[in-house]
């Protein structure tokens, strides 16, 4: 058989490529390589050189407390397709430091500098490595399996005060604080100084002083209260009079502490959690977190569940890009008329989300191995009429309204280019990748589900320019639309649950990454289990995060206003680059 | 708004001048002025805000209740809706707008996040509660709340505005306002009023912490 | 031409301002604050205005919602209130915020625990209306409510339900989600009668 394996999905074998310098991973449940960290350059390099890995999705720290171990995780992709290389550096908790990777992948830089601001591993040779989701001066790195929290209760959940004898009580008053704080012993807060800002502009660039000009330089900050950013978002800016000369993103303003709560939960409980990750795309969510879980599970949902996963994700997708694009030409000027008549088309599929699964955004709707309902037909027969009728006619509306309008071509043409070069580099996903010509969509890319018995095209586009960004919007609607049309049609009869509904499911020890094209990119879950019910280690590879990394490159050169536009056309949710 | 409502009750208006004629306090009219220009900060948090959004939008429509105009400058705005969790990071910035705004000034929690640290309360970047740092008019529960629940508690605040005295008005009050002391971000957030029992019991943990230390030496 | 996109766009905001007073006109009064109005109001065709005016009418929630949770009484022969939730702490152990709280009832005589609540807590400011209570409850004990219409002055005093606000009876639940209990009240009989045949074949 393993001549019908294609080229492309080979994975080489690092040991005889690297001998003495990279060990399988032989543990139980886990795959790929151990890379010595001494090695790692050299191995990365070769395989991006000379094997195609040219795109690094996901890269993290998990804390094997027990071994006095910790681990950063790299996945390796080629933008060709195929499956995941992984790597895996292993160090001594007392001496976490590995070199990082940013100058082969810019992409790695924000993933490690999360890293560090979580775990405390040492990234060595990273150009800016700050704390990125805490504040400077933080106490401790919370994701360490030794450092607790000031409300922590247990290690693991279900917490024992809530049963049998659950006396009520508030958490607040249990701590000496009556709020949700700790300091170190000895701690007197009139002494501290707080750590101002002038870290980040530090690493602003400025004009330089050859200038001919000697044009002074103008630090702005939009954010985090701006009615532009999409939510709670800064954005650092150096201006040369009113062009961009250098950009830092800053983050962390909705860091909710997503994967800490996450290793404490049960594999179950996380699902709803993951709906408030990106919390307009939650059915996307619910995906992939559900395939990573399952690839652990080793379990497979029935043919209908399947159909109706489909229709939920793709309805997602379609919302999703129609409020994008309402809401890009907001931030363009155009004022509410195109985000009111998006957000319009969003209540209608919002409806069917609520019928389905009985709330408008915070679906919680995938179970493992299955749904949570089943689609009644009347249901059904609304989204039909939808796909059909409705969305095809609203498209080609939003087409007709915007396109050619040019006030919109002025503004998008031409503006916060990204060449497909950098795309990869910066482990850019989504839209954002595909709008600069490069077509990696996951779902042709590594299918999941049933996307390889559907048909549709990857939509690209070339110029990378904001108006390619809001064109391949449009374009995957389209896309969606067919694929619905197609499940409508071919959705079969059946369970929609493989195995009975458990509320707490057996989960055997190892890895899994499971990856989905969410509407706003790669959406991955690397899932680490030692068997117990609540997951070990629990990361979120989060596109908005990562595709925020490519921010600097469109906007450097381009003119203050236009860096709102571009900020709207990678669309993203804080939500999901907070977590 | 009907007669009924504006009316004071005990005059008597003769039924030919009914609809053309009203007699009401100056309180009244005051604050029937009020509540229904209710200008909400353009200010979103996380979730919630995409519900408020949601409200705003053509299907629940805020206008309706003269609370379309959503200001993004502090100064201009009458209601901030704090939609969506609170973090420690963001809470000086939350602290400093509502200090920014102009009195009267109404504070609606929207969502389990925002009244009370929600599902996300036990994590360590999460305020538990808004309260815990200014005023709070009304609370929403729900994970998020429906734009009709939203709604709700807007009805709730025109409630509220409309049983308000002139008389024990804070604002109207002699002397200046206080503004709330904003937050700082040290090993963990810090609220200025604090200051003092957070030295004391960090000092206690301090002693007790040597005195375990030396209890183990011997 | 230049400007010809931009007429074109404003073509298109014009045909929705039309189409506002065309739709008002062909349905007349029937189009608002009427149950078929608002449901033609949210159908896939709609066209025109879309606003539900909300207090006067109310969009209805679907069965499915789910908003904050609720016990479900059963009413005995003397109109008291019998809980059918025996407090097995499933849907404590389940909850993802743990928000519920339940105090188990034992007897006081022997110790033993007896299959009712003493007390049962949902703080609702933690609640993340994920629904997994009523989901895995094997009694269908708890369900969640379909009433959003709870914006309070206070959250100390109102935002933690004790088992007296959140009793209600089996007759609500029949009311809002009449579905889910036909097809509960189906099983159970079925059960009720299997264990019956059970017994005298016994």
């Amino acid at each position: 058989m393993s001549e019908a394996v294609p080229r492309i999905a080979q994975i080489p074998n690092l040991v005889d490529l690297f001998p003495d310098k990279v060990q399988p991973d032989t543990r139980p449940g886990y795959q790929g390589y151990l890379v010595g960290r001494e090695h790692l350059l050299e191995v990365v390099q070769r395989l991006r050189d000379e094997y195609g890995y040219d795109y690094l999705s996901s890269v993290t720290g998990v804390d094997y407390l027990p071994e006095g171990k910790m681990e950063v995780v790299y996945h390796l992709y080629k933008t060709l397709g195929g499956p995941a290389l992984v790597l895996k550096v292993q160090m001594p908790r007392e001496d976490p430091r590995v070199p990082s990777l940013v100058p082969l992948y810019r992409g790695a830089e924000f993933q490690e500098r999360e890293a560090w601001d979580l775990l405390g591993i040492r990234f060595e040779g990273h150009p800016d490595l700050r704390r990125i989701l805490m504040w400077e001066g933080f106490a401790g790195f919370p994701l360490r399996k030794d450092w607790r929290e000031p409300y922590f209760e247990e290690e693991a959940k279900p917490f024992k005060s809530r049963w049998p004898e659950g006396f009520v009580f508030r958490a607040e008053d249990r701590n000496p604080f009556g709020d949700n704080v700790q300091y170190p012993p000895g701690f007197d807060p009139e002494t501290w100084t707080p750590p101002d800002d002038e870290a980040i502009y530090r690493v602003l660039k400025r004009a330089s002083e050859e200038d001919d000009l000697h044009a002074d330089t103008l630090v702005v900050n939009l954010g985090p209260q701006h009615p532009s950013t999409h939510g709670v978002f800064r954005m650092v800016v150096s201006l040369s009079e009113e062009t961009i000369l250098d950009l830092k993103p800053v983050m962390g303003y909705l860091h909710r502490n997503h994967e800490k709560i996450g290793e404490r939960n049960t594999f179950l409980q996380n699902m709803p959690f993951t709906d408030r990750l990106d919390y307009l795309c939650s059915m996307s969510n619910n995906f992939g977190y559900a395939l990573a879980v399952e690839k652990l599970m080793g379990v497979k949902p029935p043919e209908r569940a399947e159909y109706i996963r489909v229709m939920m994700a793709e309805l997602t997708r379609f919302l999703n890009h129609i409020f994008a694009i309402g809401f890009l030409l907001n931030d363009l000027g155009a004022y509410f008329t195109p985000a009111l008549y998006a957000i319009e088309e969003r209540e209608l599929i919002l409806d069917i989300f609520e019928a389905v699964s009985g709330s408008r955004m915070m679906c919680n709707y995938f179970r493992f191995g299955g749904v949570a309902r089943d689609v009644s037909p009347d249901i059904l027969e609304k989204v039909r009429r939808l796909v059909y009728d409705r969305l095809p006619r609203k498209v080609d509306e939003m087409d007709e309204f915007l396109t050619r309008n040019e006030i919109v071509r002025e503004r998008c043409e031409g503006v916060g280019v990204l060449t497909a070069e950098q795309a990869i580099a910066n482990s850019a996903s989504g839209p954002v990748l595909r709008a600069s010509g490069v077509p990696y969509d996951v779902r042709r890319a590594e299918p999941y589900s049933i996307y390889d018995r559907l048909e549709f095209d990857v939509a690209v586009r070339y110029h990378g320019d904001i108006y390619d960004r809001y064109l391949i919007r449009l374009d995957e609607m389209r896309q969606s639309l067919r694929i619905l049309q197609q499940v409508v049609r071919d959705i079969p009869e059946g369970p929609i649950m493989t195995g009975k509904p458990q509320y707490q499911v057996r989960v055997p020890p190892g890895e899994a990454y499971g990856r989905v094209e969410g509407p706003k990119g790669e959406l991955g879950f690397y899932v680490v289990s030692n068997g117990k019910p609540n997951p070990w280690r629990y990361h979120v590879r989060a596109p908005s995060f990562i595709n925020l990394t490519s921010l600097v490159d469109m906007a450097r050169g381009a003119k203050v206003a236009d860096v709102v536009a571009i900020l709207g056309s990678i669309d993203i949710v804080l939500g999901e680059v907070d977590r | 708004m009907n007669e009924n409502e504006m009316t004071s009750p005990g005059y008597e208006i003769p039924p030919e001048l009914r609809h053309q004629v009203t007699i009401t306090t100056l309180e009244r009219i005051y604050n029937w002025g009020r509540a229904n220009s209710l200008w909400p900060m353009m200010f979103g948090l996380a979730c919630c805000a995409i519900e408020m959004i949601a409200t705003a939008a053509s299907r629940y429509d805020l206008a309706r209740f003269g609370m379309e105009v959503m200001r993004p400058s502090p100064r201009q705005s009458d209601v901030l809706i704090v939609s969506g969790t609170v973090t420690k990071k963001m809470v000086p910035q939350i602290v400093r707008l509502y200090n920014q705004m102009a009195e009267p000034r109404y504070v609606i929690a929207m969502g389990a996040c925002a009244s009370g640290g929600g599902p996300f309360k036990e994590g360590y970047n999460v305020v538990s509660g808004i309260d815990k740092f200014i005023p709070v008019d009304v609370y929403i529960p729900g994970c998020p709340p429906t734009p009709q629940a939203l709604l709700n508690g807007l009805i709730a605040l025109q409630k509220k505005i409309k049983r308000q005295s002139l008389r024990d008005l804070p604002w109207y009050q002699k002397g200046p306002a206080e503004p709330i002391p904003v937050p700082v971000l040290g090993p963990d957030l810090m609220d200025p009023r604090k200051f003092a029992l957070i030295r004391e019991v960090t000092h206690r943990q301090a002693v007790q912490d040597q005195q375990e230390g030396e209890v183990a030496h011997e | 031409m230049t400007g010809w996109g931009i007429l074109k766009s404003l073509w298109v905001t014009f045909k929705h301002l039309v189409v506002t007073y065309i739709e008002d006109l062909r349905y007349g009064k029937r189009r608002y604050f009427t149950p078929e109005g608002v449901e033609a109001r949210r159908s896939s065709d709609v066209r025109g205005i879309f606003t539900v005016q909300y207090p006067e009418e109310k969009l209805p929630v679907p069965e499915a919602f789910r908003y904050l949770p609720f016990l479900i009484y059963e009413e005995g022969p003397d109109g008291e209130k019998q809980m059918r939730c025996t407090s097995c702490g499933i849907c404590a152990k389940v909850c993802p915020p743990q928000c519920i709280w339940i105090v188990r009832k034992n007897d006081p005589q022997t110790g033993r625990p007896i299959p009712t609540p003493a007390a049962f807590y949902i703080d609702v400011d933690i609640c993340m209306n994920c629904g997994f209570c009523a989901e895995f409850c094997p009694f269908d004990a708890i369900k969640m409510d379909h009433d959003y219409e709870i914006a309070s002055y206070d959250r100390l005093s109102e935002h933690i339900y004790d088992l007296e606000k959140l009793a209600k009876p089996v007759t609500y639940y029949a009311s809002i989600r009449p579905t889910d209990y036909a097809l509960e009240e189906a099983a159970r009989a079925q059960k009720g009668s299997a264990k019956k045949a059970e017994t005298t074949a016994g």
